[in-house]
């Protein structure tokens, strides 16, 4: 990679600069022959007018001093009658632009210099050549040619260079990721890519990376904890059953007693069921459905059917159930686990609330904006310090044991608010429990 | 009714073919879904299937079957119990959706729910039983000569209650057919609904008709 950019440079630089030596070079010698040719003209017309004479003491005149220009009149045998230059440099025909070197003496010292010429013959076989000093010229070029092998080192020296650094940093990077990965790979999920700080597309990379190993190390911990609990939570159930099988047939029975334990045991296995099945539904709704499959639930509409499920039950039970609930607030969800919240909730509500108390259930938006439902009762409520713990699972409170349940209710509740994104929030009622679930609103379904 | 079970654990499917047979149904079993296609016949008016099976499984059995034509009601029997399980065995052609495990007086109470729908047209507009009528288009009901004033989900409990005469349903099949419900509320909701129901059809009258069915959940008993 750090040669391909090197090499790219190069050729990159090669091309510009060639371009620019090529345009000056051939622009400086054209602007040389054109004065030349103006030059020419001019005396060619002079010559004319004033004859051989008179062209001699222009010519003579204009070869005083240090210009760079070169003129050498002869006659028809090349013996040289006016001019800066002694003798005729080259041979040549009338013509030709010739290229030659002269003497040119600077101060005290004669140097060589290079010149561009024409050969022209005047009427009456005079010969005419007059040229232009272009020792700058060869030495410009001479310059440019030299400063483009130092650019294309130097050129080659930047690329390779640049290009190594770059390649080295790249590399060491997706070195990090790949090391980091392997990490993960062995085990220790806890690892995460590392940000360079500059926020470019390695580091989008990563960060992404990151987000994803968040999202499979939560889904993880969701099912580790779900087998954890599985595990331990059945354990002692299924034990107890099985100890009371086990003791029935050792006590040698009648049939009423093995019929009667078999009934026991059905029923301990439908709680078990129960709790089994409660675990699932906690362990789906922790781990996280696909957040894309959610739709518009319309909070109203569910809340209003829970509670006009449970109406004539909590009448049975001499409890006032009052709903305050506005109606069209929508919010992102799964109908049916939120509406197995708001059923767990209400349940537990007629459950803890004495004949002649009142629970009330509303729906609404709160002051932040948020949709919310909310269930409080008139019951004996939970300790403020303990309004966490019941969130856990299977724990009930001491005192609350006679009341049937499998104690997983609120611990749903808890999991189905983790998964849309809701606020839990259980509050005193003075006297009982107030318990709201504040979602995110949809505004429109 | 002549039921077919289609499931691989045969352990299972002979616990499931002894209750049907005590309640009074043949039995025909196979042990997988290729078996199923060369037993099933018009005989047989409800089929259970498991959904999971080798060679050929629940939900292709149903798939190939309701594409030839048959129309049996299927119950898919199955251990996979969330929403999108359901949706994709009622969307291969089941008529209902039993998660294992289930009580056998839920399986049976829904076969035979199967097992009537083929006689009971939903294109009527009244249902009676014995003297009680339900008109589905002016939501008039009647027993004998007195109309009953029922609320919206009354009228619904009691319509499916009708639908299903005779038969055991569940609180289950209640609560997912009346309520659309498909979890269970711990306590028993629906044992209130259907006393309030009670009060206001029986109340009065000598002959009750709705009947408690213990362990298992109601009957609509239509008068002789």
């Amino acid at each position: 990679m750090a040669l391909g950019y090197a090499i790219l440079l190069i050729i990159s630089v090669s091309v510009l600069f060639g371009l620019l030596y090529w345009n000056t070079a051939v622009f400086v010698a054209e602007q040389t022959e054109e004065t030349i040719e103006v030059e020419i003209s001019g005396l060619a017309e002079h010559y004319q007018k004033a004859g051989i004479v008179g062209l001699s003491d222009v010519i003579r005149d204009r070869s005083q001093g240090q210009r760079l220009s070169l003129y050498l009149l002869t006659d028809q045998n090349r013996r040289p009658l006016a001019g800066n230059l002694n003798s005729w440099p080259t041979a040549s025909r009338p013509g030709d632009w010739i290229d030659f070197e002269y003497q040119r003496p600077i101060g005290s010292r004669i140097v060589e210099h290079r010149a561009h010429a024409r050969h022209f013959v005047l009427p009456g076989g005079f010969n005419l050549l007059v040229g232009y000093d272009v020792q700058d010229q060869v030495r410009l070029e001479q310059r440019m040619r030299g400063s483009m092998i130092w650019i294309g080192a130097l050129a080659l020296f930047l690329g390779l260079a640049g290009g190594l650094l770059m390649a080295r940093h790249w590399l060491r990077r997706i070195d990090s990721v790949n090391k980091t990965a392997r990490e993960i790979m062995d085990g220790d999920m806890s690892r995460r890519m590392q940000l360079s700080g500059s926020d470019d597309e390695l580091d989008q990379l990563a960060r992404n990376l990151n987000a994803m190993l968040d999202r499979i190390e939560a889904l993880m911990a969701g099912l580790r904890q779900v087998t954890d609990n599985i595990a331990h939570d059945l354990r002692s159930p299924l034990n107890r059953l099985r100890s009371r099988l086990e003791v029935t047939i050792m006590e040698d029975p009648d049939k009423g007693t093995y019929r009667a334990a078999l009934i026991d045991t059905m029923g301990e296995a439908d709680d078990l069921l129960k709790t089994f099945n409660a675990l699932l539904l906690i362990g789906e709704a922790e781990s996280g459905l696909d957040w894309s499959k959610l739709e518009a639930v319309d909070l109203s509409i569910h809340t209003n059917d829970v509670v006009e499920l449970y109406e004539p039950a909590a009448d049975e039970a001499g409890i006032s159930l009052r709903a305050h609930i506005t109606s069209d607030i929508f919010v992102r969800g799964n109908p049916n686990l939120i509406s197995q919240a708001i059923v767990n909730l209400l349940d537990n509500a007629l459950k803890y609330t004495p004949s002649g108390g009142t629970v009330d259930v509303s729906v609404g938006v709160d002051d932040v904006g948020d949709a919310y439902f909310e269930v409080a009762d008139s019951g004996p409520g939970i300790p403020e310090d303990e309004h966490t713990n019941v969130l856990d699972r299977f724990v009930r409170l001491e005192g609350s044991r006679s009341t049937v349940g499998s104690g997983l209710g609120l611990s749903l509740v808890s999991a189905v608010a983790k998964l849309h994104q809701a606020r839990l929030v259980l509050k005193g009622n003075e006297p009982g429990l107030a318990v709201r679930m504040a979602f995110p609103r949809l505004l429109s379904a | 009714m002549r039921i077919l079970i289609v499931e691989d654990d045969t352990d299972a499917a002979t616990y499931i073919a002894k209750a049907l047979g005590e309640a009074g149904h043949v039995v025909d079993m196979a042990a997988n879904g290729e078996d199923a296609l060369e037993i099933a016949s018009d005989s047989h008016e409800v089929l259970i299937v498991d959904r999971m099976m080798p060679k050929l499984d629940g939900i292709q059995l149903v798939e190939y079957l309701r594409g030839d034509g048959v129309v049996t009601p299927v119950l898919f029997l199955s251990a996979l119990g969330k929403v999108d399980d359901r949706v994709e065995g009622l969307r291969a052609g089941g008529d209902d959706y039993l998660v294992k495990p289930f009580a056998m007086a839920e399986l049976i109470a829904r076969v035979e729910a199967l097992g009537r729908r083929k006689g009971t047209p939903e294109t009527q507009t009244k249902l009676v039983c014995g003297d009680l009528e339900m008109d589905l288009i002016t939501r008039d009901v009647r027993r004998g000569e007195s109309k009953i004033d029922l609320q919206p989900r009354e009228f619904k409990l009691l319509e499916y209650l009708m639908r299903n005469a005779s038969r055991v349903v569940t609180r289950t099949m209640l609560l997912e057919n009346v309520w659309g419900y498909h979890f269970d509320p711990q306590t028993n909701v629906i044992d209130v609904h259907i006393s309030r129901l009670r009060g206001k059809i029986d109340k009065g009258f000598d002959k009750p008709l709705l009947e408690t069915v213990r362990g298992a959940g109601y009957r609509l008993n239509a008068a002789d």
